[in-house]
């Protein structure tokens, strides 16, 4: 059974529905990538997923349980957490706490989970105390994705994570995704660098208009003709 | 110079009465997004409430103090859960009106339990300490002292608590704050007792500075938001900082303008700061 | 001209009704059409009070005035003053968020009242003034008082005419795409800070005409008179009772809210004598359990803005922050 399904999905801000009947689901140790032009609806899938964008018709099942429109904290309470694309660290907190800030919803011992998560970024452990608002994108990007790994999550949802960084860091941050899927931790993540994403991938969606027009592994869709001219040409140069 | 110093003693009591009101109605601007008019008459609701023991009761100030803080934060957590709480909802600016409105009704209920007319909590006249011709009276120690006890208490409550770094970070990025699962509903309440309980000291500080009038917190409201702004909406740190050069400034401003425009020092620091740097000094939003 | 007690008391309440309609028109100009949220209401009361009164007044009294002109010229100046005022506040605070326009106009009428207050060559510091003539004031009776109320009538006639056509034409349009959606209509090459500080000075110039309307009325002001907080309280609860955005709600508005503060009057008499002197309190104290009820149940008003959904009901919190 899948770890998250979500079946048909409609709905969007206000009165007008950005997606009109996706389709998805990603399994217990999968990586998920969603690819598509601007404008198709990727990030507003993910968020109605997590709840902050409503779901007008359709259904999403959490292993095995409903979870359409449901609050964002009781998702993260059962295990899926969700990095958005900007504003994703409390800039005036220390990276210490803003990690703390991703075990708020734990009452255990989470000092060993911290550790893991400085084993996968170093470089935060060397600026543990500095507050996050003065790291450089990439650095901020990996608070946010530390802070959102302190719950254990079983699916991690990450929003275009490379948006912005330098080419450097985008390779980093995308060889850190791998190494946390390989953790244990399934990933469903939106990204334009499609290429690269696709390559990790183990599956991907081509979203178009809303819809999930083609399904495919990572590998299938990188030589997928259509979706190369379409969607993987323009970016080649920027890998 | 002799001057100077003085006035710079009489600023930083000042400044550190505004201190204590800026840093709830920063927070306050940070995690709920609306600018909270009543907060000058939850000061004077604080001041009036120690006035009832004191005067009433015949306890000791410092007795009455702590029960009228406690009070106070009473009347803050519920008017947010019986009014503010369901206008949250709305837009800010809903909020803001009706805060204002819950100002104007907290000075009606204090004009009609405790009077219009001037009180105070103790008539007998303070001889000021002469230390180096400066003129310095136990109370203004009293109230330096208290504020420095309240800042650092507070100072750990955001540092080492759970509630208080959920408090900054909502502060930071309320968003985010809930997507990170942390119960914003609970930081919001906390927010208020902070909030409230400082400006119920702030408001017995004033007090016991001045006089009591039911004017006393509105009176202080334009120089606590100067205070938020200039510290960065959202950050109780700048706050303080902001509290201590409103009032160092108004009380320094007798040497150029007449006393009586001394209220016009925060507003004039409201304006540049707004056509400025709308963000305030210390980065805030 | 004898008029019996109770017409007598219709009349003065309708004079204030009207007036305070002028007040809540003019608030309608600028938060119902342009979504600027402006608690300095006092601050052009005070001066539209001041200017006429200044102007109108007989010569003598140990302060700057005592001119003796006409009414309507005193009407005038009132409104250009006014304008005036709010043209050099708005250059400032146009483009302020709504908490900050609201913190910062708070401000400009504070600083207006101590300068009422303490500026005594020009206004007679806190004794006020007095002896603000009323127009026809020789004729006998109560004629007087229903000329005025004509006088007030009409003003009001004019003035709601007059935003009434503004809020259907272009510049109305305008105004209303600004406040939905800012960005939208900057894209669209419209000048919005331009737009703003029009209606902003428009709504301020309406209010100069209802602080001059108020001060012939009363016949005599002084800076107690302006306490800018409930007067710029109860405006503000006139609209948004009546719903703001539209201009037949903002009148209905300041009728039922000044009908309901007069009321109170009549209650508050007759609660024990001690408690009487309190009376105002009480007065604030249910207007303002009202506007809480209002804003929980009906934020929209009595008669909501026809049209696209206000700003301050909607999802939409684009303009409030």
């Amino acid at each position: 059974m899948s770890l998250l399904v979500a079946e048909d999905i409609h709905g969007g801000y206000g009165g007008v529905d950005i997606l009109n009947s996706a389709n998805l689901r990603v399994d217990a140790d999968e990586i998920v990538v969603i690819i598509g032009p601007n404008g198709a609806g990727k990030s507003t899938l993910i968020k109605a997923v997590f709840g902050l964008v409503p779901i007008r018709r359709g259904t999403v099942t959490f292993d095995g349980n409903a979870i359409t429109n449901q609050r964002p904290d009781v998702l993260v309470a059962r295990g899926m957490s969700y990095v958005p694309q900007e504003r994703n660290v409390f800039p005036t907190l220390s990276v210490t706490e803003n990690l703390e800030m991703g075990a708020y919803t734990r009452t255990d011992d989470y000092s060993a989970d911290m550790a893991a998560i400085f084993d996968i970024f170093p470089v935060l452990a060397e600026r543990r105390r500095q507050p996050a608002g003065q790291l450089s994108g990439g650095q901020r990007q990996m608070v946010a994705i530390g802070r959102a790994l302190m719950v254990k999550p079983r699916l991690l949802l990450l929003d275009e994570p490379t948006a912005g960084l330098s080419p450097k860091f985008v390779d980093e941050i995308l060889e850190r995704i791998t190494a946390i899927n390989q953790l244990g931790v399934a990933v469903l993540m939106v990204e334009q660098n499609a290429r690269r994403a696709l390559e990790l991938a183990h599956r991907g969606y081509v979203l178009v208009m809303g819809a999930c027009r083609i399904e495919d592994t990572g590998a299938n869709l990188l030589a997928n003709r259509e979706v190369g001219e379409a969607f993987l040409g323009g970016r080649a140069a920027n890998d | 110079m002799i001057d100077i110093l003085q006035l710079l003693i009489f600023g930083i009591v000042l400044g550190g009465i505004i201190a204590l009101g800026a840093v709830g109605v920063s927070l306050l601007f940070g995690i709920l997004r609306f600018a909270h008019f009543a907060h000058g008459d939850m000061m004077t609701l604080g001041a009036y409430l120690a006035f009832a023991f004191v005067a009433g009761l015949g306890w000791p100030l410092l007795a009455a103090f702590p029960l009228a803080v406690l009070l106070t934060v009473g009347v803050a957590v519920l008017i947010d859960q019986v009014l503010y709480r369901r206008l949250r909802r709305k837009a800010p600016v809903i909020l803001l009106f009706s805060s204002f409105g819950v100002a104007l009704m907290l000075r009606a209920i204090i004009e009609l339990v405790w009077g219009p007319d001037t009180v105070v909590y103790d008539s007998a006249i303070q001889l000021p300490w002469r230390i180096a011709g400066l003129r310095i009276k136990p109370d203004h120690v009293t109230i330096v002292i208290g504020a420095i006890v309240l800042v650092t208490a507070l100072h750990l409550f955001l540092q080492r608590t759970r509630t208080g770094k959920a408090m900054r970070a909502m502060a930071d990025e309320p968003d985010l704050a809930q997507v990170t699962g942390i119960n914003t509903e609970r930081v919001v309440i906390w927010t208020w007792i902070i909030g409230s309980a400082l400006a119920a000291a702030a408001g017995i500080f004033l007090a016991l500075d001045t006089r009591l009038v039911p004017l006393l917190g509105w009176n202080l409201l334009l120089p606590v938001f100067a205070a938020a702004i200039l510290g960065g909406i959202g950050r109780p740190y700048g706050a303080i900082f902001g509290g201590l050069v409103i009032g160092i400034s108004t009380e320094m401003s007798t040497l150029a303008i007449a006393p009586v425009y001394k209220p016009a020092v925060a507003f004039t620091i409201i304006l540049i700061m707004l056509i400025w740097r709308p963000t305030g000094l210390l980065r805030g939003r | 001209m004898e008029l019996p007690g109770l017409i007598s008391f219709a009349v003065f309440f309708l004079t204030l009704a009207g007036i305070y309609g002028v007040f809540s028109l003019g608030l309608n100009v600028q938060w119902g059409y342009s979504g600027q949220f402006n608690l300095g209401i006092a601050a052009f009361w005070a001066v539209g009070s001041y200017t006429a009164a200044i102007l109108t007044t007989a010569p003598g009294g140990g302060h700057l005035g005592g001119f003796g002109l006409p009414f309507v010229v005193g009407l005038a100046a009132a409104v250009l003053l006014s304008a005036l005022l709010a043209v050099l506040i708005g250059v400032v605070t146009v483009n302020l968020r709504t908490d900050y326009l609201a913190i910062g106009t708070i401000g400009i009428a504070e600083i207006v009242r101590l300068v009422l207050k303490n500026e005594a060559w020009l206004t007679n510091g806190v004794r006020g003034i007095a002896g603000i003539p009323r127009p026809f004031a020789d004729l006998p009776g109560d004629l007087p008082a229903l000329i005025y109320l004509a006088i007030v009538a009409l003003a009001v006639l004019v003035v709601f005419v007059a935003i009434e056509r503004l809020y259907r034409a272009p510049w109305g349009r305008v105004q209303r795409a600004l406040r939905e959606n800012e960005p939208a209509t900057q894209a669209a090459g419209k000048n919005v800070l331009r737009f703003r500080l029009e209606a902003f000075v428009l709504g301020a110039a309406v209010m100069g005409l209802g602080g001059a309307l108020y001060a012939h009325f009363i016949a005599f002001i002084s800076p107690e008179a302006f306490d800018p907080l409930i007067t710029t309280f109860v405006v503000w609860v006139m609209l948004i009772a009546g719903g703001s955005g539209n201009n037949r709600g903002a009148l209905l508005g300041a009728f039922v809210i000044w009908g309901i503060w007069s009321g109170t009057g009549f209650l508050t008499d007759l609660l024990p004598i001690e408690i009487q002197t309190r009376a105002g309190s009480v007065r604030i104290l249910l207007i303002g359990a009202l506007l809480q009820i209002i804003l929980l149940s009906r934020p929209e008003g009595l008669i909501p803005e026809a049209g696209p959904p206000t700003p301050d009901d909607g999802e939409s919190t684009d303009n409030s922050r």
